[in-house]
C-alpha cells in the first residue's frame, strides 16, 4: 500500500485504475476532466490495459459505456451537472440493461445561472434511474468506493449501475493522503468481471427489444427492485470483507457519528458531514448532545437504518444541498417517507450551500441550535427553511 | 473626434464593460474575433435592438456575457437550437452564433447539421482553437490528426472537421475561413455575411497558447499567430482536400462560398402560411 498525495479527481482515477476496467468513454467537463485527464494519461503510458474513447458528448459517452459492457468487459466513465443529466436518457437504459457501470460524479450546480461549484441537484436528480448512488465524504472514499462499486453492481443477483459522487472543489481539486491500496490486492477483492449475458456470435441474441404491454416489461422492473433490495444486504457485506483486507472500515450505507444519546441528529450527504463531525465534537463539549447520520448510499435508500436512528434522539434535522421544488429536498422527503408510522418525533429539512455557497461551522451551530430547540420544544418552527438566504437576519 | 476614435466608442458601447476584464488568457484570439465582429456590427450600421448573439459553453461561450446587445449563454452546445428558435419568434432579428469548435460540433454537432440544411437565417462564427479550452485542453471534434492535448498525450488519432467543407455540403450560401492573423479580411467577411441570408459560417482559426499551443511547440501566442501568417493560403475556390487542416500544416483561407438567393428556412415558411391562406 502506498500512502499518495492525490485530489479527488485523482483518486476517482486511481480507483478507476485499479478496477481495470476495459473500456473508459469520456467527455471533458469542469469540475470532473482531471478524472478522465488523468486516466487518458494512464492508458496512454500503458500503465492501463484499456482503450479510451474520446466521445463528442456525455449522452455518447454512455452509450459507448453500455455498449463495450454489453460485450462483456467492465467500463468506467466521469462525469458532472449538465454532463450527467444530458446523460440522462442513457442511465435508465444502463440500469434497465443490468450493466454494473460504475461513474465517477463530481457534484456541481446546474445552470441557470451558470456555476460550477457544488450542490447535488445533478446527482439527486439521478434518484429514479436505477443507479447505486454513494456520496463521499472524503478522498479516501472517492477511490474505495469505486472498487467496491464493482464488487457490488458486478454480483449477478444485483447487476446494476453505480455513480460515486464527490463535491466540486470540496474534493475534486483539494489534495489529501490517500492510501493506494496494492493492485494484487484489488485483483483477488473485485475479480474478473464475469457478465451475466453478452453480445457473443457464437450464443446470438437480441438486446432492448420492443416489449407489448402483456409481455414480462413489469417483471424486468420487479427484478431490479429486488436487485436493490439485494445490493442493499451485499453493500454491507462486501463493506466489512473490505476492512478485512483493507483496513479501512466502513459503515455499509450510513454512517453514524455520537449519535448515541443525543437529543438532535443532523441527517446528511457529502462533505458537509465533515465539517459537522467537528462542530459536533465542540459542541458536545459545551454539553449539547448533537449527532451526525451521513448518508453514503442514497439508492439504495437506508430506510432500515434510518427507522433505528430516529429511536436514539428527540428530532432529526436534515440538511440537504439541493432542493426538490414543490415540496422539500430530496434527502428530507425520503427520509420522512421511510420513517412515516415509525415516528411522530419532529423532523425539520434544511436547506443549505447551493450553488457552492459555503457551510461553515458557524453556519452548522446555528443549525443544530435550532434543532436543539426543537427537540427540546417537541415543535418544528419551519417544516422546510432555507438558510442562510441574502437579507435573512435569522441567520446572518 | 477622430474616425478612429469614434469607431472605438461604438465598439465599446457594444461591451458590457462592467463585466470586464473578461476571462480569456492573454494572448488569445478570441477578443481578436469579438473586435472583428463588433467592429463589422458597428460598419454594417445595425442597430443594437436587432441584434442577438448565442453562445454556447467553452471559452468562446463567454463572449455572450460580454456584448452589450441581447445574448444567451445557452447550454453545451445548443446555441444553435436557442439562434434558431429565436430567429423564429423575431424574424426581423440579426441572429448571430459565436461560439467555439468544440460546443459547435461535438456535442452540438448534429443541430449544425440540421440548422445547415434547413438554411436558418442565421450567421454562424465558429472560432477554431483545436481543442477544449475552458475545460485545460482536451482532444476535441477539431483537433489536427497528431496533435498532442491532454487527452491524446501521444498524439491524436480521430480526423478533424473540414468545416467549411462541412457547410457546403449542407447547402450552406455562405462559407468562410480566416485566422485571427486575417483581421480585416476576418471584419471584411463578417461585414459581408451580416448582409446576407440564410445559414452564414465564417471559421475563425484563432491561436490557444495556454492549452494547445505549449502542448504543440507554440508556446506563445506570437509564435502562433506566426504560424497563422507563415502557413495560411488564400484561395477562394479552395478544393475539399484543400480546406482540410493538418497537423502544423498550411491553412487554406477565403471565401469558400457566397451565394444568394437561397430561400432560407424562414422564408419558405412564411410562403406555406402564405399558400394556406389563399
Amino acid at each position: 500500500m502506498a500512502k499518495m498525495i492525490l485530489t479527488g479527481n485523482e483518486s476517482a482515477a486511481w480507483g478507476a485504475r485499479l478496477s481495470k476496467p476495459k473500456v473508459v468513454a469520456a467527455y471533458p467537463i469542469t469540475p470532473q476532466t482531471s478524472i478522465i485527464e488523468k486516466i487518458a494519461e494512464f492508458i496512454a503510458n500503458g500503465e492501463m490495459d484499456a482503450r479510451y474513447i474520446r466521445v463528442e458528448s456525455e449522452h455518447s459517452a454512455m452509450a459507448a459505456c453500455i455498449a463495450a459492457e454489453n460485450t462483456g468487459v467492465r467500463t468506467f466513465t466521469a462525469t458532472s451537472a449538465h454532463g450527467l443529466t444530458l446523460m440522462h436518457e442513457m442511465l435508465i437504459w444502463a440500469s434497465g440493461a443490468r450493466l454494473p457501470i460504475v461513474m465517477s460524479v463530481v457534484n456541481r450546480a446546474m445552470a441557470p445561472p451558470w456555476s460550477v461549484w457544488t450542490d447535488q441537484l445533478d446527482s439527486v436528480a439521478q434518484r429514479d434511474t436505477g443507479w447505486m448512488q454513494i456520496y463521499s465524504e472524503n478522498n479516501q472514499e472517492v477511490l474505495d468506493s469505486i472498487i467496491m462499486a464493482y464488487r457490488v453492481g458486478e454480483k449477478h443477483n444485483i447487476l446494476l449501475p453505480t455513480m460515486i459522487m464527490e463535491d466540486a472543489f470540496i474534493l475534486s481539486h483539494t489534495a489529501e493522503a490517500v492510501d493506494v491500496p496494492e493492485q494484487k490486492l484489488v485483483d483477488d477483492f473485485v475479480g474478473e468481471f464475469e457478465p451475466a449475458f453478452k453480445l457473443d456470435p457464437q450464443d446470438p441474441g437480441g438486446f432492448g427489444s420492443l416489449i407489448m404491454p402483456e409481455g414480462p416489461y413489469m417483471e424486468f422492473r420487479y427484478k431490479m427492485a429486488l436487485a436493490m433490495d439485494e445490493a442493499r444486504k451485499e453493500i454491507r457485506k462486501v463493506t466489512e470483507e473490505f476492512a478485512e483486507v483493507f483496513g479501512r472500515k466502513y459503515p455499509g450505507l450510513v454512517e453514524e457519528y455520537r449519535t448515541e444519546d443525543a437529543d438532535a441528529i443532523m441527517v446528511v450527504m457529502g462533505t458537509i458531514a465533515s465539517t459537522a463531525k467537528d462542530v459536533i465534537d465542540a459542541l458536545r463539549e459545551k454539553g449539547k448532545k448533537v449527532g451526525l447520520a451521513r448518508i453514503r448510499y442514497f439508492r439504495p435508500f437506508p430506510y432500515e437504518e434510518l427507522r433505528e436512528i430516529v429511536k436514539k434522539a428527540d428530532m432529526l434535522g436534515i440538511v440537504d444541498r439541493s432542493y426538490t421544488f414543490g415540496y422539500g429536498a430530496a434527502l428530507y422527503t425520503e427520509t420522512k417517507g421511510a420513517l412515516y408510522g415509525h415516528t411522530d418525533k419532529p423532523i425539520k429539512n434544511y436547506v443549505v450551500g447551493l450553488g457552492g455557497r459555503d457551510i461553515t461551522p458557524d453556519v452548522l451551530v446555528k443549525i443544530f441550535d435550532n434543532m436543539l430547540k426543537i427537540a427540546k420544544d417537541g415543535v418544528v418552527d419551519r417544516e422546510i427553511e432555507w438558510v442562510g438566504l441574502h437579507g435573512d437576519e435569522r441567520w446572518s | 473626434m477622430s474616425m478612429m476614435e469614434d469607431i472605438r466608442l461604438k465598439v465599446e458601447s457594444l461591451l458590457r464593460t462592467e463585466r470586464l476584464p473578461h476571462v480569456w488568457c492573454s494572448g488569445c484570439g478570441i477578443g481578436i474575433t469579438l473586435n472583428a465582429f463588433l467592429r463589422a456590427v458597428v460598419r454594417a450600421n445595425i442597430d443594437p435592438n436587432q441584434l442577438a448573439v448565442v453562445s454556447g459553453i467553452g471559452c468562446t461561450g463567454r463572449a455572450a456575457g460580454y456584448v452589450n446587445v441581447d445574448s444567451f449563454h445557452t447550454t453545451h452546445g445548443r446555441a444553435i437550437p436557442f439562434a434558431v428558435g429565436l430567429k423564429f419568434a423575431r424574424p426581423d432579428m440579426h441572429v448571430v452564433v459565436f461560439s467555439g469548435d468544440g460546443d459547435l460540433f461535438a456535442i452540438g454537432g448534429n443541430h449544425f447539421v440540421n440548422a445547415a440544411r434547413r438554411n436558418h437565417d442565421i450567421l454562424v462564427i465558429a472560432v477554431n482553437n483545436f481543442i477544449y479550452g475552458m475545460t485545460g485542453g482536451q482532444h476535441g471534434p477539431t483537433t489536427p490528426t497528431g496533435a498532442f492535448t491532454t487527452t491524446t498525450p501521444y498524439g491524436n488519432p480521430d480526423r478533424p472537421f473540414n468545416i467549411p467543407h462541412l457547410a457546403i455540403s449542407l447547402g450552406a450560401p455562405y462559407a468562410a475561413r480566416w485566422t485571427t492573423h486575417h483581421l480585416m479580411q476576418l471584419q471584411n467577411s463578417i461585414y459581408t455575411a451580416l448582409h446576407r441570408k440564410g445559414f452564414r459560417v465564417i471559421e475563425v482559426i484563432s491561436q490557444c497558447p495556454t492549452v494547445y499551443g505549449r502542448r504543440n511547440s507554440m508556446r506563445d501566442p506570437l509564435t502562433m499567430m506566426e504560424y497563422f501568417k507563415k502557413n495560411s493560403i488564400i484561395k477562394h475556390d479552395a478544393t475539399f482536400e484543400e480546406m482540410e487542416l493538418t497537423y502544423n500544416g498550411k491553412i487554406v483561407v477565403g471565401v469558400f462560398r457566397d451565394v444568394q438567393g437561397i430561400p432560407t428556412y424562414e422564408e419558405r415558411y412564411e410562403d406555406i402560411i402564405r399558400r394556406a391562406k389563399k
